[in-house]
């Protein structure tokens, strides 16, 4: 594959292969492996780790805001019910939404991504480890950080979208608000640095051959994901800062008697609201693109129209926003614009759901629980995208707009297209991340528990919104026709619930009786499946040598290139290194020098977390004292480490060095 | 807690099928086009699926088809759709230009502000001194288009009386106006669809149509100012007024000027208390001043601790403001 006469690597690494238990797989054991107990548990930086605390986090969070909506349904199943009070209901939508929105459905898809990336793409980690460390640390503290104040009674209780000026210092008095715009801003820095890690991670740590017409659609879908997120994340962020800045330092950017704009709020965080929608989604979308095929026994119809509609989507998505905000009164012309490009995003939508009926029908599907998760996602796809075009209609979302049909809508694009497949995915990949399987009896339960609970809890919300529900109400008056659909939203929800117990239940019962599993138990055609199950430390023992998009279905699929070499490879093994590579050809380019396990992310994140603590509570002291810290452990992170340099041995330079 | 208006299911706010006027007449029949369309994209699409699920397949070759094949799924589904979603976007489009005018010019404009949570109705006329204040009850004469200019004393609600028209935000700093119009004469519910804080789920009202004539002796008595008479100037009833109730409500031509709370020139002529939470009687209105608390928990509304005498009093001075 590499031609050394023009390579521009300076050490040119040695070919050959390290069979497990050879000296060279143990010697890069060695390299790779973190350090056990909690010294290793503080300071690792190996993707496998943080892509699992990633998904462990975030499921714990869905836990969280799933018992917060129970409690609501309780509330709603009858009308003027007073198990809760009007504060209590306010803040319990209000963490419900931030919990799922910020602090599962993002969080859930970078664990995937984080633990299967590298593999996909076979390096032996992230671009930037250690920054992948900090922007899990972040996201933790960022969490607790919102809930730390739920106790106490004084969570964010504006809404997820926080209006203005009903979250200003004027009607809102209490810390919540300020938990809220503080905890957003010290999130927004995990987004970023983790978008950032996967952005390089993607165009420059894939195998050599590996050109980026081979990647697999998740890594697109995170991918775009990731570049919108730089663009849109700083957009909220700064809402959110001008916000803090309005309650507590008496700025105006938002304060109406000294000449602020409501309307610049809405702006702002729908600039960044809609693209988020797609940052939920896509990725997820990509796993059912990647994982439904092996099912299906065939590639995906239709790769690069899937891989470009996921680009088109979130493209057009930045170009959506004022759909939330057709009520506000902007120019019929304005609201044009809006409503005709919010029925535009429907078409990429269309080409995957398209080609994931293609695949289906022309594959020779078996029914596995995966399969099951992913074939019912499609449904749910469906239903959402289309009560999805009916909002975008202008004059109809007039009527829609902030009445239960929006609520139904956005759970069936939600939960049907992230968390059906996040739990497919979890099936799917579970044998990869324990080296055991999940049971398939009580996987098949607990798909049709959880499909049945979810129509039967979410599709009468349509209903309720036709029939005039407002959203965001504590209760309703008997009269208004609401009775019997709320009843039987509470009762699908509690069904639902039970579906999601019985998968959790499946988890834990498999993490310890699961059967062991194999390299590839479900004869899947990417390369994480062809190291073995959990994968070891390094990943793969050779940086593999790519030929096709479907580097383990070679032999029944005819693609018309060579044969990938997986068993025989780069070696690299003079430290934690991994190869880098050309962004769109994937030509070996520069050997990369990985950094060892260090403490300094979790500090910068614990430090840098108590800096907002500091903030919140006007302990300007303390808060000025934690700056300092942060600059300690970034000093301590960036500390010149001899095994870090990009050295060429002094002798032969032009000769790879042959590991001892 | 509310008192029920009624316990029978009524769904006043069923806009899917029911509409009194062309501001959203247009809208409805859009919603049915649109739904039925959506219904029929789904079973086909659903079809599909099954069909890919369930049909029968040829032997195994042992070789995996070539990627590419099945390319025209794509193509052909994305094409049809596409052109449905362009014919239903220039319906659409065609719609919100019907819907964002009236087609005559209004024959009536009225000032409506959002306030926690609660509506102020402002009726004007080019004779300033006929110009009236009421509350969370609009009355409108049926058959003529009615501009709405909406505005908001604090923070962002949202004026919605759907079987009327869509929904407008009520923008603090910005005048947003909505135009409505009845077509028979009733009684149209509406609702603060804009989450508002803690009484948000309480923030009702509603638009009483009326033919000319009728809408023309509602005019004319809310003109009326309260003149007291000496009888109930010293009365027991409007001194209570007077200390607890003054500071945010006011009667029009009295020393009752407040201005954070309904109007209540002409109360008893209203259907409903509390922004539509509770049924206008005279026990209604007692257990509003003493639990309002209970009724609306967080609402401007204290619950008021009085003598029993004292609010008999007050009650019956209120039962005179008709």
């Amino acid at each position: 594959m590499t031609d050394s006469a023009d390579s521009p690597l300076i050490r040119v690494p040695e070919m050959g292969c390290a069979p497990l238990g050879s000296d060279a797989e143990i010697r890069l054991a060695g390299l790779w492996e973190t350090e056990p107990g909690w010294r290793g548990w503080l300071s690792t930086v190996d993707h496998k780790t943080i892509g699992l605390r990633y998904l462990a986090t975030a499921f714990i969070f869905l836990l969280l805001g799933g018992i917060e909506a129970l409690i609501m349904r309780l509330q709603l199943a009858q009308p003027d019910q007073t198990l809760l009070t009007p504060e209590q209901y306010n803040q319990l939508f209000t963490m419900h939404g931030v919990t799922m929105i910020f602090l599962y459905a993002l969080p859930v898809l970078s664990g995937f991504s984080n633990y299967l990336w590298p593999l996909m793409l076979g390096s032996r980690d992230m671009a930037f480890p250690r920054l992948n460390a900090l922007s899990y640390w972040l996201f933790l503290f960022a969490g607790l950080f919102l809930y730390a104040s739920f106790p106490l009674g004084q969570a964010p209780d504006g809404g997820w979208f926080n209006y203005v000026p009903l979250t200003g210092r004027l009607y809102d008095t209490g810390p919540n608000i300020d938990v809220y715009a503080l905890g957003m801003v010290l999130l927004g820095i995990s987004t970023t640095v983790g978008s950032i890690n996967f952005i390089v991670t993607l165009f420059r740590l894939r195998a050599p051959g590996m050109s980026i017409d081979r990647v697999p659609i998740l890594v697109w879908g995170t991918l775009t994901a990731s570049v919108a997120n730089v663009f849109a994340v700083p957009v909220v962020s700064l809402a959110f800062f001008m916000l803090w800045l309005d309650r507590q330092f008496g700025t105006h950017f938002f304060d109406v008697v000294n000449g602020g704009k409501p309307m610049l709020w809405q702006h702002l965080f729908w600039m960044f609201g809609h693209p988020w929608v797609y940052v939920v989604v896509l990725p997820a979308m990509g796993i059912v693109s990647d994982a439904l095929p092996t099912f299906c026994r065939r590639p995906l119809v239709g790769y690069a129209p899937v891989a470009l509609s996921t680009m088109a989507t979130m493209l057009l998505g930045f170009g959506v926003w004022v759909h939330h905000m057709f009520a506000t009164g902007l120019p019929t012309l304005a609201l044009s614009f809006f409503g005709a490009t919010s029925m535009v995003i429907s078409i990429p939508s269309a080409v995957a759901v398209f080609a994931w009926i293609a695949t289906i029908w022309l594959g020779r599907p078996v029914f596995n629980t995966p399969f099951l998760f992913f074939a019912g996602f499609v449904l749910l796809f469906v239903i959402g995208g289309l009560s999805g075009v009916m909002t975008a209609a202008v004059p109809l979302d007039f009527q829609l707009n902030e009445t239960y049909f929006i609520v139904a809508h956005l759970h069936y694009v939600l939960l049907g297209i992230n968390v059906f497949p996040v739990v497919g995915g979890i099936y799917y990949w579970f044998p990869k991340f324990f080296g055991r399987m999940m049971n398939e009896t009580l996987g098949k339960w607990s798909f049709w528990v959880m499909f049945i609970g979810f129509n039967a809890g979410f599709f009468p919300m349509h209903i309720a919104g036709l029939l005039g529900m407002p959203r965001r109400i504590y209760t309703y008056a008997p009269n208004m026709g609401w009775n019997t659909v709320n009843l039987i939203t509470s009762a699908g929800s509690f069904v639902f619930a039970l579906g999601l117990l019985l998968f959790l239940i499946n988890v834990l019962v498999s993490l310890r009786r699961g059967a062991p599993a194999t390299e590839n138990p479900w004869q899947a055609s990417t390369l994480e499946w062809a190291v073995p199950s959990p994968p070891p430390a390094y990943n793969f023992a050779v940086i593999p040598v790519v030929a096709s998009r479907h580097p383990l279905w070679e032999d029944w699929l005819d693609e018309g290139a060579g044969r990938s070499s997986l068993e025989t490879g780069y070696l690299l093994m003079e430290g934690r290194e991994t190869l880098g590579t050309t962004p769109l050809d994937a030509r070996p380019d520069v050997i990369l020098k990985m950094p060892e396990d260090s403490y300094a992310p979790f500090f910068l994140g614990l430090f840098s977390s108590l800096i907002f603590a500091g903030l919140l509570l006007h302990a300007w002291d303390f808060a000025g004292l934690m700056i300092m810290a942060s600059g300690l452990s970034l000093i301590a992170w960036l500390w010149p480490s001899k095994a870090l340099v990009q050295r060429v041995p002094a002798v032969k330079p032009d000769k790879g060095v042959a590991h001892v | 807690m509310s008192i029920a208006l009624s316990e029978k299911e009524i769904a006043p706010l069923n806009y899917f099928l029911h509409s009194y006027g062309p501001a959203s007449m247009p809208t409805l029949h859009l919603g049915w086009i649109f739904a039925s369309i959506v219904v029929v994209v789904f079973l086909i699409v659903a079809g599909l699926l099954a069909g890919a699920l369930l049909h029968k397949r040829p032997q195994n070759s042992g070789k995996i088809d070539d990627a590419d094949k099945g390319l025209q799924w794509v193509y052909i589904g994305t094409g049809i759709s596409t052109c449905i979603l362009l014919g239903m976007a220039i319906y659409a489009l065609i719609t919100l230009n019907t819907v964002a005018r009236p087609p005559q010019a209004p024959a009536l404009t009225l000032t409506v502000t959002g306030y926690d949570w609660w509506w102020k109705v402002e009726y004007e006329y080019n004779d300033p001194r006929l110009n009236f204040v009421t509350a969370n009850e609009i009355h409108i004469p049926v058959g003529v288009p009615v501009l709405v200019k909406l505005k908001s004393a604090d923070v962002i609600h949202a004026f919605w009386v759907p079987v009327l028209a869509g929904k407008t935000q009520m923008i603090p700093g910005l005048i947003n106006r909505q135009w409505l119009q009845a077509d028979a004469s009733g009684v149209y519910r509406g609702e603060c669809t804009q989450y508002c804080g803690l009484q948000h789920a309480h923030m009702a009202l509603e638009v009483v149509a009326q033919n000319p004539a009728e809408f023309q002796r509602w005019q004319t008595a809310q003109h009326r100012r309260v003149v007291l008479s000496p009888a109930n100037n010293t009365g027991a009833g409007w001194k209570v007024f007077m200390e607890h109730c003054s500071g945010c409500h006011s009667i029009r031509g009295t020393e009752a000027i407040g201005a954070h709370a309904p109007d209540l020139t002409h109360l008893k002529s209203r259907r409903l208390i509390a922004a539509g939470t509770l049924t206008n009687t005279p026990e209604h209105r007692e257990r509003w001043i003493t639990h309002a608390q209970e009724i609306k928990p967080g609402a401007r509304m204290p619950s008021m601790v009085l003598p029993p005498a004292e609010l008999t009093a007050l009650s019956a001075f209120l039962s005179t403001l008709d």
